[in-house]
């Protein structure tokens, strides 16, 4: 149901190729383990252009990274049951053999995690790690792969690239380190770049220059950049279109502006209203959405934000029976609740905005 | 770097004294305390029916009586220098280093180790290579395909392995490929490799597969251990990302961290074992450090224990600060000093 829901709410047929450079279709990713089956990924769609950014916004658990790691095709075959479709440009990697898809890591698509220490080799040299990424996909000798390295350094923000080249991990910085497994990612040129909490496990204070930094190599890449993030306020300035994850599916999907200016989701209300703002107290806060998010072993029935859900208890018992359809509330908007479209504007323009 | 050897190699010279004052006073203090005089000592060297002359003599000769703290002395001068024995008036030389004479036979001790040396040393390292070969990629396969059955038969395989004593799986070796098939050697057969290098190997082949079956095992489910931990690392993950073969994924970065801990125990098991295997050589009768251990303790040859002892804790210390430096070499994030 969620699955003819989601597809047809994108207008898309869910056959052939398709014209954009990322097409994910009706993406389903379920592990068996001894518990149960956990739902991480369950019936996510969405596309990507060259260029542009798309933030996932989601708390932790909601099965962000597994869908990254998913369109990367790193899943365990025997591990992972995984359905749907991932069209990047025009390839369809879901049914591609591990092969294929191993040739197209690190090359057309690239990733940077969220924690560049424990990412990293610690017993091989930063130089070494991004010349083991380019020589895989392209046959040049070590010392025009250095060379490379040590551009890609440089251009990444990293003084005196030509020396830190031969420096181990452990002896950088956070933010140094993290530049340098940006310089990994990018090595080969890739046209999609996922970036998995880029920033999470940084300071503050280089968490911005983090992001600049992405933003701009993308400008000059002209990439596809999909920007993984736990907080709305990262991708607020950065992203061009916003999915936000609730329990392994797609609850709000849209233009960044629109679900900023107009959010048609309660979950989406509650990550708003949990952003840190500079001009207020953090006791005036609106929505701290209370609970913590599903087991995704253990999905609640019907809309699995309902435990935590405010709204819950306006429409008749169907948010705690029926499953949500991912609707478009307006042209290129979609959204994914019970509540009628218009008690939604009601709700959002006289009960949540004015408090945030 | 160079400071840092230099500290360790003092330590290990201090480490190297206090082993030597150790076995000084278990093999000729707790003699003391217990009853025994410097006759009974000096008889041990004169045979079995010693007249109070020739023990005189020996006495005199190793100044057995004199007090225990220039013995010591003359003990650890004998190691460093060499000693000089006076007896009357013929001056015997024994060379540096010197460990003292053998009960049984009077012969200097040093040349006897040495002699043994060439056995132990062929055994453990022929056997070293074996288990370090098996117990490595049988650990990262049964890793790699965890809960398989290629995992089950060899971790319980593996768990027989350490659970067997040497001298089980040894005579059970010689009894089957020994006895019954009649394809290698039996016991007592073994050939110096400047002799004969086929037939060094093939009197081997037992002892280093009996020996290697025990150390494989414990080095199996080492690797394994390691390899489990690694492979769920998020730079395996990263290494995948950048699209990596395989291959590459576990042997140049699993592997690469896994065998750490296998380096250091694989150096220090090494070092414990160039003193002599002694169950091993015992089972098959090679004569190595460990056989000349055995003998000695058996017919009391206090001296021979005392050299033995000395030479295995020499190559403890000095595995133990080659495998420290080799630590370095292999984790940069080790800082030496
Ligand atoms: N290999 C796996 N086996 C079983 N469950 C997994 C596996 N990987 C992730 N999960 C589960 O999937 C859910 C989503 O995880 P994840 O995508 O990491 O969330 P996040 O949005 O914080 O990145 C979590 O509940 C996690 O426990
Ligand atoms: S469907 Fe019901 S529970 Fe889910 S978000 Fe809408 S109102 Fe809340
Ligand atoms: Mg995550």
């Amino acid at each position: 149901m969620t699955e003819r829901a989601s597809t047809s709410g994108l207008g898309m047929t869910g056959t052939g190729a398709s014209s954009s450079f990322l097409d994910v279709r009706d993406l389903r990713i379920h592990f068996p383990t001894d518990d149960g089956l956990v739902k991480s990924v369950d019936g996510l769609s969405f596309r990507l252009e060259r260029g542009k950014t798309l933030g996932i916004v989601g708390e932790s658990g909601s099965g962000k990274s597994v869908t990254s790691l998913g369109i990367l095709g790193l899943h365990k075959r025997g591990n992972a049951k995984i359905s749907g479709e991932i069209w990047l440009d025009g390839q369809e990697l879901v049914a591609a053999s591990a092969e294929e898809v191993r040739r197209l890591r690190g090359k057309k698509m690239a990733m940077i995690f969220q924690d560049p220490l424990s990412s990293m080799h610690p017993y091989y040299t930063i130089g070494t790690q991004i010349i083991e990424a380019y020589r895989i996909h392209n046959d040049v000798s070590k010392a025009v792969a250095r060379k490379h390295a040590i551009d890609m350094l440089g251009r990444v923000g990293i003084p005196q690239p030509d020396k830190r080249v031969d420096d181990y991990p452990h002896e950088f910085s956070g933010g140094m380190r993290q530049r340098a497994m940006i310089a990994m990612a990018l090595s080969c040129d890739p046209e999609l770049l996922i970036a998995d909490e880029p920033t999470t496990a940084l300071d503050v204070t280089v968490q911005a220059q983090i992001l600049d930094l992405i933003l701009d190599l993308q400008k000059d890449f002209n990439s596809a950049v999909i920007l993984i993030t736990h907080d709305l306020g990262v991708v607020a300035q950065v992203a061009d279109e916003i999915l936000v994850m609730y329990g392994g599916k797609s609850v709000e999907y849209g233009r960044a502006e629109v679900i900023f200016d107009r959010p048609r989701h309660p979950y989406t209300w509650g990550l708003l209203g949990s952003m840190p703002r500079l001009d207020r107290d953090v006791t005036e806060r609106l929505l701290p959405i209370v609970g913590t998010p599903p087991s995704l072993i253990n999905v609640p029935s019907g809309c699995a934000f309902h435990p935590r859900c405010a709204f819950a208890g306006r429409n008749g018992g169907r948010s705690e029976s029926e499953v949500p359809e991912l609707l478009e509330v307006d042209p290129g908007h979609f959204a994914a609740c019970h509540l009628g479209r218009d008690e939604r504007v009601e709700i959002w323009e006289s009960e949540i905005r004015p408090k945030l | 770097m160079i400071a840092y050897v230099i500290r360790r190699l003092f330590t290990g010279v201090v480490l190297l004294l206090v082993v030597s004052l150790a076995t000084f006073v278990i093999f000729f203090v707790v003699p003391r305390l217990a009853g025994a005089s410097p006759d009974t000592l000096a008889s041990r060297y004169v045979g079995k029916a010693p007249t109070p002359q020739a023990v005189q003599a020996v006495k005199e000769r190793l100044g057995l009586d004199d007090p225990l703290i220039v013995q010591y002395g003359r003990f650890v001068k004998g190691i460093v220098a060499g000693n000089e024995y006076k007896a009357g008036n013929d001056v015997v030389l024994c060379n540096t280093p010197c460990f003292g004479y053998s009960f049984r036979n009077s012969v200097e001790v040093w040349p006897q180790l040495m002699d043994r040396l060439p056995v132990t040393a062929s055994l453990a390292a022929g056997a070293a290579l074996l288990w370090l070969l098996a117990g490595v990629s049988i650990g990262v396969v049964s890793a790699l395909r965890r809960g398989s059955f290629f995992d089950r038969l060899g971790m319980t395989t593996a768990l027989a392995g350490v659970s067997l004593p040497v001298f089980f799986t040894g005579l059970v070796s010689l009894a089957l490929f020994s006895y019954y098939w009649e394809i290698f050697p039996a016991g007592g057969s073994y050939t110096p490799i400047t002799e004969n290098p086929g037939l060094w190997a093939y009197s081997l082949v037992l002892p280093w597969c009996t020996l290697a079956f025990l150390y494989a095992a414990m080095y199996a489910r080492l690797t394994r251990a390691g390899m489990l931990d690694t492979m769920n690392e998020d730079y395996i993950r990263t290494a995948r990302a950048k699209g990596l073969r395989e291959g590459a994924v576990v042997t140049r970065h699993g592997l690469r961290a896994a065998l750490t801990p296998i380096v250091t125990i694989f150096g220090l098991d090494l070092g414990l074992m160039l003193g002599g295997a002694v169950l091993t050589e015992s089972t098959f009768g090679l004569p190595g450090m460990g056989k000349l251990a055995v003998d000695a303790i058996r017919g009391s040859d206090l001296p021979i224990v005392l050299g033995v002892t000395m030479f295995t804790a020499f190559f403890v210390v000095i595995a133990n600060i080659i495998v420290d430096l080799l630590y370095a070499v292999i984790d940069p994030r080790v800082r030496l000093g």
